[in-house]
């Protein structure tokens, strides 16, 4: 092995995480080499030295502003909530529904037969058709349509 | 966290007790500044509280854990929003936990020998002042790899490189080190 090679595996052999073989071949090599072992020893002296740096302990407050952040988090809702709707909605949304059932339900006129819905469907292109309604000489013929005013007198004389 | 992710609130505040002092001593280290690594590190957990719904055990929780911890930490640093002064070694100590003014006296109170401990100080001081000024990355690598003990497959998927990649940043890391505590290097006992 090279000492271009004890590179990328001489903080395994330091660490102790290297395998079986590769220690072997590590070993092998440093018994040969007094660069690599002297960095080796070095390595594990800068290893020793990182321990004497102390631990910090969480601030107190830090439990109590963790809680309360997480308390303040908006509860959240699943994909499928979306769909839920909300109690109002739901109940005018089922009123809505039931009024057009109601509405569709009811029967178109229930003053006209069968038979003269029938005469009015066989009219509806006449009716449908202003320039026959509007030369149609019956209709001209009748009389002038009365004034309420006049009805409510002629109804006084009468009660008179 | 699967538990957590079931709605278990009891939970989620065992993880934050496992985990809490874990994390803000890294994201100390990282940051160099308490206060920042708190507020980081209460980032962190609310994060995973709100993905919890969304967890899929695909690797462990702490490689998970961490990966967010790392980025929010090298975002921090590198927008270098919550990097604080440089403090030269002269200054006067600060109120930080590893320097601070009480922690000094406590210490000093039970070293029979004050010039021993005002060593051991400034021992600890250049420690951390080399790990300060290894390049964000290889900092994350050293910290994850010796005060976190993840092995090399979790702490490359934390750093997004390869295994290959990561040796090499460890390696660099180390060679850096070495100079730079070069004096207590040579102190070391060899194994």
């Amino acid at each position: 092995m090279s000492c271009s090679r004890m590179e990328k595996k001489i903080m395994g052999y330091v660490d102790g995480r290297l395998k079986e073989g590769e220690r072997l071949d590590m070993e092998k090599h440093l018994s040969t080499c007094a660069v690599c072992q002297l960095r080796v020893n070095e390595f594990r002296a800068v290893h020793v030295l990182l321990d004497e740096l102390p631990m910090i302990e969480p601030s107190a407050a830090f439990d109590v502003r963790m809680q309360a952040r997480v308390a303040a988090e908006p509860a959240k809702q699943s994909w499928w909530a979306w769909f839920a709707p909300s109690p109002r909605v739901a109940f005018a949304a089922s009123m809505l529904v039931l009024a057009m059932v109601w509405l569709g339900s009811r029967p178109a006129d229930p003053s006209l037969s069968a038979v003269d819905i029938d005469k009015i469907n066989q009219n509806l292109p006449v009716l449908e058709n202003y320039d026959v309604i509007s030369d149609f000489a019956p209709l001209s013929e009748l009389p002038p349509p009365v004034q309420n005013d006049d009805a409510s007198d002629t109804n006084q004389n009468q009660q008179m | 966290m699967l538990d957590v992710k079931a709605g278990d609130e009891q939970s989620f505040t065992l993880l934050l007790h496992r985990y809490r002092a874990p994390l803000i001593n890294f994201l100390y280290r990282m940051v160099r500044n308490r206060e920042q690594a708190e507020d980081l590190a209460q980032e962190v957990f609310l994060r995973v509280y709100r993905a919890r719904e969304d967890y899929v055990p695909s690797a462990k929780f702490t490689t998970w854990l961490f990966r967010i911890a790392t980025n929010l930490a090298l975002n921090s640093v590198r927008d270098n929003r919550y990097q604080r002064m440089e403090i030269s070694l002269d200054a006067p100590v600060t109120a930080d936990a590893e320097d601070g003014d009480e922690k000094t006296l406590d210490v000093a109170e039970k070293h029979p020998n004050i010039e021993q401990h005002l060593i051991e100080e400034t021992r600890r001081k250049m420690i951390r002042r080399a790990i300060e000024k290894l390049p964000e990355k290889q900092r994350a690598a050293v910290l994850l790899h010796k005060y976190q003990e993840l092995d090399y497959g979790e702490i490359s998927k934390i750093l997004e490189c390869s295994e290959s990649a990561l040796k090499s940043l460890l390696f660099r890391a180390y060679e850096t080190l070495r100079v730079e505590l070069a004096p207590f290097v040579a102190q070391q006992p060899r194994q």
